[in-house]
């Protein structure tokens, strides 16, 4: 029974649905840690990516300059994180979770402001599925890769440019030294800051984009915490990865499989939904403690940068 | 000769300090100039600002004859000074390549791999640099990073070379290296600052020698013309003494006896079936090149690392399994060779350094109750008896500088009137007048009939103080030597492995 399940194109098809919102934020974390600035916030930065995506596509009733706000809206709150993580120097995890209960609130209480009790309009344009001529009609592989949400295809993309910036460019060679050892950087006449502001950005859109998938992909509505602890696991994703794009992408689509997996035998009836429910967070947990073991976080990670010290 | 690099009347003021007092330098071409100067005499400060990383707050530099002033590290390169700072900044994870290119890449977007690690072998070749530039800097010695620090000044086309006491991490044979690689650039034409407290190496390597002395150039003297007497003596602005003198003594009874002794740390065997003892009134010195298993002997005595197998024997009795606080009750003091990671809680005020082993005990505590009074009076007794300065019992210890912490540590388990003090390194990193603080407050446990094992990488201090000296290599005690006999060429010898012949 179980590998009839197994065969099922619909079951690897929810399999990269469900990495994406988990991979997208885990190469924003990447991009924040490679620069050393520990980024906790991608869950409120997935919030704020997913209602301002839906506010942005009412407006202007074009799902694409939907996405777009959401984009910037994510960069803008990044820029903030930045400011106090970077420039003040404040602790990281502080305000990462800051950003993470503020981005909460502000979202609901945004969405009942705006758009009243009655929830975002089910009018909303909605981003689309695309369907690669000659792909999608390949049986098995057609549905799996052929015909996903556009969002899909730009986070597959985003992974290999990511690969190539960190570790084919020179400015991914100096975000990467910024994250291990910024004193070096800087004699070495890098501007450690410019450098920690691009990772904390390219991580906020990365994930805010995350959050556009959510609201303007997956559904085409903004519900309160809609991220539900994404942002977390994309985390987690990370760690498993190595901070490496193409190792976050791996970890998001083991998580996204046991997601997947949970939504397919809950109809089974045999199992309950609790359990089922919990499999991406134990599998999370398990795969922290005992796949990862050592893992080699960037020196630098976490700490705030001053000179002269 | 024409000069270089030229330094006036440089002030650099910090909240409370006056770290630089109208300083001057003056650099020629093709000349290795030594900047000499204790700790804290304000060599760093210097460098600092002619690298750009602090502005000074009057004063000029300038370099051929033009003016320069620098706000960061970056216009400093550009205007052609290199700096290998003393604490190296590399990136272990990044390649040798990487390193070097980092700040200064070739082309606009694209990292180009290959074609670094090709100009950095031509690099490499063209001053006699050797190393491989794909190999990772965290899998290199610390000799081999050093290279890549110098390779990186040079790559960037430096015309200045500044070395901000490049010996400090070195083993001997990688001094040596690198005093070989600094006389190849001199020929070559390339004027160095050399910046150091040593004074053998700055008399060695050096041909004209500026001298700091509490923010101020007290004198630049041509090397050849001057004694280390003389410098040493300008360096502390007192006369020196810089020979050991020890009265002759005949130790007593052994205090400690180490039988057989093996070591393990994980799988590796460290220490590999040593023994030795130590006596009443006689300093044994330990002598052996870095990671030869010294420190996890010593480890092993105070408690630190479990034995593997071989005994550990103090006043008569066995402690091979007693926990550490039963060896330091028993009186065994210890000086760690790391005082700020294991010598000290460097956040602490002195009062509370100086009570580290006893905090618990009469007269400090009574019940579980703290004594403030009782740990004051005896803050106050030790900080004026070993000259801890500032004289501030409530000072912070990391505020001191390394000298005066290393007396915090040295009054604190001196005063416990120990019958063995063990000395891991108790002067690394010091400046001359600490050092001799140091050596006569060993003399005098000495005086009085303790027992000293003395375990340190530098022979001058071994030989100087000893009075036997045994030789550790691999794991394995190779002789044991009398202090006043042995020469440097012997110890050296057996250092590196090589038994000696037995004459007669």
């Amino acid at each position: 029974m179980f590998w009839h399940i197994l065969a099922q194109p619909e079951l690897w098809a929810a399999t990269l649905a469900m990495a994406t919102p988990l991979a997208l934020p885990a190469l924003g974390g990447t991009f924040s840690e490679r620069s050393g600035v520990v980024n906790i916030a991608m869950e409120g930065i997935m919030l704020i990516g997913a209602f301002f995506g839906v506010y942005a596509a009412c407006l202007t009733h074009s799902a694409w300059l939907g996405m777009l706000g959401g984009i910037i809206m994510g960069a803008v709150m990044s820029l903030i994180f930045a400011w106090v993580t970077v420039s003040i120097g404040a602790d990281q995890v502080v305000v990462g979770m800051g950003v993470n209960i503020f981005a909460a609130g502000l979202t609901t209480f945004l969405l009942n402001m705006i758009f009243g009790y009655g929830g975002t309009p089910t009018s909303t344009p909605h981003l689309p599925n695309i369907h690669i001529p000659g792909l999608s009609q390949v049986p098995f592989i057609g549905p799996v890769l052929g015909q996903q949400n556009v969002v899909v295809y730009i986070m597959l993309l985003a992974v290999i440019a990511s690969h190539y910036f960190l570790f084919h460019t020179n400015l991914g060679l100096r975000l990467r030294a910024v994250g291990e050892n910024p004193q070096a950087a800087d004699t070495a006449g890098i501007n450690v800051w410019n450098m920690r502001y691009l990772g904390v950005i390219i991580g906020g859109m990365l994930s805010s984009l995350g959050g556009v998938y959510l609201s303007l992909g997956l559904l085409n509505s903004f519900e309160p915490n809609m991220s539900s602890g994404r942002g977390y696991i994309a985390l987690a994703a990370m760690i498993f990865g190595k901070w490496t794009p193409f190792g976050s992408l791996g970890a998001a689509l083991l998580f996204g499989f046991s997601t997947a997996l949970s939504m397919y035998l809950q109809g089974t009836g045999n199992i309950s939904t609790n359990i089922i429910q919990m499999l991406p967070y134990a599998l999370t947990i398990l795969a922290l403690v005992g796949l990862v073991g050592r893992s080699t976080e960037p020196a630098a990670d976490g700490i705030p940068y001053e000179p002269n010290k | 000769m024409s000069v270089c690099l030229e330094i006036k009347n440089l002030t650099k003021r910090f909240p409370g300090v006056l770290a630089n007092d109208r300083v001057n330098l003056e650099l020629r071409d093709g000349e290795i100039h030594a900047i000499l100067g204790e700790n804290g005499a304000g060599k760093s400060t210097l460098v600092k600002m002619i690298y750009g990383l602090y502005q000074p707050d009057s004063g000029s530099i300038s370099l051929h004859g033009q003016e320069l002033h620098f706000s960061s590290p970056r216009q400093a390169i550009q205007a052609g000074i290199g700096m290998v700072h003393q604490h190296f900044m590399l990136i272990p994870a990044l390649t040798v390549a990487e390193n070097i290119v980092l700040g200064s890449e070739p082309g606009n977007i694209h990292y180009r791999r290959k074609e670094n690690e090709e100009v950095i072998r031509q690099l490499s070749k063209q001053y006699h640099l050797e190393i491989d530039p794909s190999a990772k800097v965290g899998d290199l010695t610390v000799g081999l990073q050093q290279r890549v620090e110098i390779l990186k000044v040079f790559y960037r086309k430096a015309k200045v070379l500044i070395l901000d006491e490049p010996t400090a991490l070195l083993t001997p044979q990688e001094v040596e290296q690198l005093i070989q690689v600094m006389e190849r650039l001199r020929e070559q034409g390339i004027p160095i600052v050399f910046i150091s407290h040593k004074l053998d190496e700055v008399k060695r390597v050096s041909d004209r020698v500026t001298v700091m002395r509490a923010g101020k150039t007290v004198a630049t003297v041509e090397t050849a013309k001057t004694t280390p007497q003389e410098l040493a003596n300008l360096m502390v602005g007192r006369e020196v003494v810089l020979q050991v003198s020890k009265p002759p003594q005949t130790a007593g009874k052994p205090v400690l006896e180490v039988q057989d002794l093996v070591v393990a740390q994980g799988h590796a065997e460290k220490v590999r079936g040593v023994s030795f003892e130590v006596r009443q009134g006689e300093i044994f010195g330990l002598a052996g090149i870095d990671g030869n298993g010294q420190f996890e002997l010593v480890d092993a005595i105070t408690g630190l690392l479990p034995a593997k197998s071989g005994k550990v024997v103090f006043r008569g009795n066995d402690i091979t399994k007693a926990n550490v606080h039963k060896r330091t009750t028993a009186g065994i003091s210890y000086i760690p060779q790391d005082r700020h990671a294991d010598g000290l809680v460097l956040d602490f005020e002195l009062t509370e350094n100086f009570v580290l082993r006893d905090f618990a005990r009469a007269p400090f505590a009574q019940f579980g109750q703290m004594h403030r009074q009782a740990i004051e009076a005896h803050a106050e007794r030790l900080s004026e008896s070993f000259d801890v300065r500032p004289h501030r019992i409530h000072a912070i210890a990391r505020n001191l500088s390394g000298g005066n912490q290393q007396k915090v540590i040295l009054a604190r388990e001196v005063s416990r009137e120990p019958e063995l003090l063990i000395a891991a390194q108790p002067t690394r990193g010091l400046d001359v007048g600490a050092i001799q603080f140091i050596h006569d407050k060993l003399l005098e446990l000495r005086a009085n009939g303790k027992a000293v094992l003395l375990v340190s990488l530098e022979l001058d201090e071994i030989m100087s103080l000893s009075d036997r000296i045994g030789v550790i290599h691999d794991g394995r005690l190779m002789a044991v030597l009398p202090g006043g006999q042995a020469t440097r060429e012997q110890l050296g010898l057996l250092m590196t492995g090589v038994k000696l012949e037995k004459e007669g």
